[in-house]
């Protein structure tokens, strides 16, 4: 049991996705405009990490290694479309705010990047734990950097206004331009963190990310 | 004609597929660095996002829709586009080796760029007809070009300044990409 709690320690704060391993860009920057949004589109990653996590980990066995790509492709594609149409049917609401980007999970670095470096090499309830924590540290990668948009942009929070009416919303935040810098600005200060540390003498690990290059991604997505 | 070429100033400069969709961010940051690069990561993208949309599109309307299969397009695009990817470089790199030598490095990397399975996506939402899907997709694919040349350029120039220890490297990308953002809000009166 207590590796099933280090699993969800380590994705929810030693590996976060989205501000230590920096994966998973594209959805991070475009859902983002309210914190509701972001908290959708983590739950759903969650669910598809935790569901494509199960199946590989249980068929890891039996998937062929040359082939084992465009399986784990297959499998995460199928559990996408499903979560697609239950979210088509039930939560329509949050299936019109975003949109294209659920087919999108699919090339999600997160997904194929914990199917290929845990999933397939670890027994099943392990890995189903890894894929709730990183599937979590993800949803509150996207939810609060949804909720500072939305503050800034909207003076709301999950759709409450909380900012004195006297204040101005920076509609700039909400859209294409404020994903960007909002972005900049974690990074900057996760920067400024590992600057601190380094002077210190502390070693720190750099882990690489999408950010750093694009080579990386092949790894997690490519597998070549 | 008219139709064609409003999809074509959408896709590629109103709805900059980087700058205002967040597709494809993933080599926009990684492979900006020099403008050479960036050129060839742009061509590549060209080549594979036309030749995708033009299949998937192919794919739909004569094999998903007559079977009444349409629920399992995300996972027929992407493995299509994924077995196309390897069959685009292994093609190339017999038929022709001096475009491969261009464009070889970029191809693998291509298939996780999320803008090619969105641009096929889109086609199918917006139900485009072929000839719209394969315009859609060559017009967002130079939108990615544009947006990655201009991208290396400003990048090339940022070498030269100081910058604050902690807003370099991805940080200043960023916020560079933000301002390119606001730029392209320019181009909505357009349409």
């Amino acid at each position: 049991m207590n590796k099933c709690l280090e699993r969800l320690f380590n994705g929810l704060i030693k590996e976060n996705p989205t501000f230590v391993l920096m994966l998973g860009m594209c959805p991070t920057l475009a859902v983002t405009t309210s914190a509701i949004n972001g908290l959708g589109m983590g739950l759903t990653t969650t669910v598809v990490l935790v569901m494509s996590n199960m199946l590989i980990s249980m068929l890891r066995k039996i998937i062929p290694d040359s082939v084992r790509m465009p399986a784990f492709i297959v499998v995460v594609a199928s559990f996408v479309t499903m979560v697609q149409f239950l979210l088509e049917g039930f939560i329509p609401s949050l299936y019109d705010s975003l949109g294209l980007y659920i087919p999108l999970i699919v090339v999600n670095c997160i997904i194929l990047g914990r199917a290929e470096s845990y999933a397939s090499k670890n027994p099943v309830l392990p890995s189903i734990f890894d894929g709730i924590g990183m599937g979590l540290g993800f949803t509150v990668g996207l939810t609060s950097i949804g909720i500072v948009r939305e503050i800034l942009g909207a003076g709301q929070a999950f759709g409450k206004q909380i900012m004195p009416a006297s204040f101005e919303p920076i509609t700039i935040f909400i859209l294409a331009p404020g994903a960007f810098f909002v972005l900049a600005g974690l990074t900057a200060i996760q920067n400024k963190v590992k600057l601190e540390a380094a002077k210190k003498g502390k070693k720190v690990e750099t882990k690489a990310g999408c950010g750093e290059g694009c080579g990386n991604c092949t790894n997690c997505g490519g597998g070549k | 004609m008219e139709k064609l070429l409003l999809i074509a100033v959408g896709s590629a400069l109103v709805n900059n597929v980087v700058l205002s969709q967040f597709l494809g961010i993933c080599p926009f940051l990684g492979v900006s660095k020099k403008v050479n690069t960036a050129a060839g990561m742009g061509g590549a993208v060209v080549f594979v996002i036309t030749i995708a949309s033009f299949v998937t599109s192919l794919i739909y309307k004569y094999i998903l829709t007559p079977l009444g299969f349409e629920y399992l397009q995300t996972i027929v695009f992407i493995l299509v586009i994924a077995a196309l990817v390897q069959f685009v470089e292994m093609f190339l790199k017999k038929i022709m080796p001096p475009l491969y030598q261009a464009l070889g490095v970029y191809l693998p990397l291509i298939t996780t760029n999320c803008a090619v399975l969105g641009v096929a996506l889109t086609n199918v939402q917006k139900s485009y007809t072929i000839l719209e899907g394969v315009v859609n997709g060559f017009a967002t694919a130079v939108g990615f070009t544009i947006a990655i040349v201009i991208m290396a350029g400003i990048r090339e120039k940022i070498e030269d300044n100081e910058v604050s220890p902690a807003l370099k490297g991805t940080p200043i990308v960023l916020i560079t990409a933000g301002l390119m953002a606001i730029a392209f809000f320019g181009f909505s009166g357009l349409i």
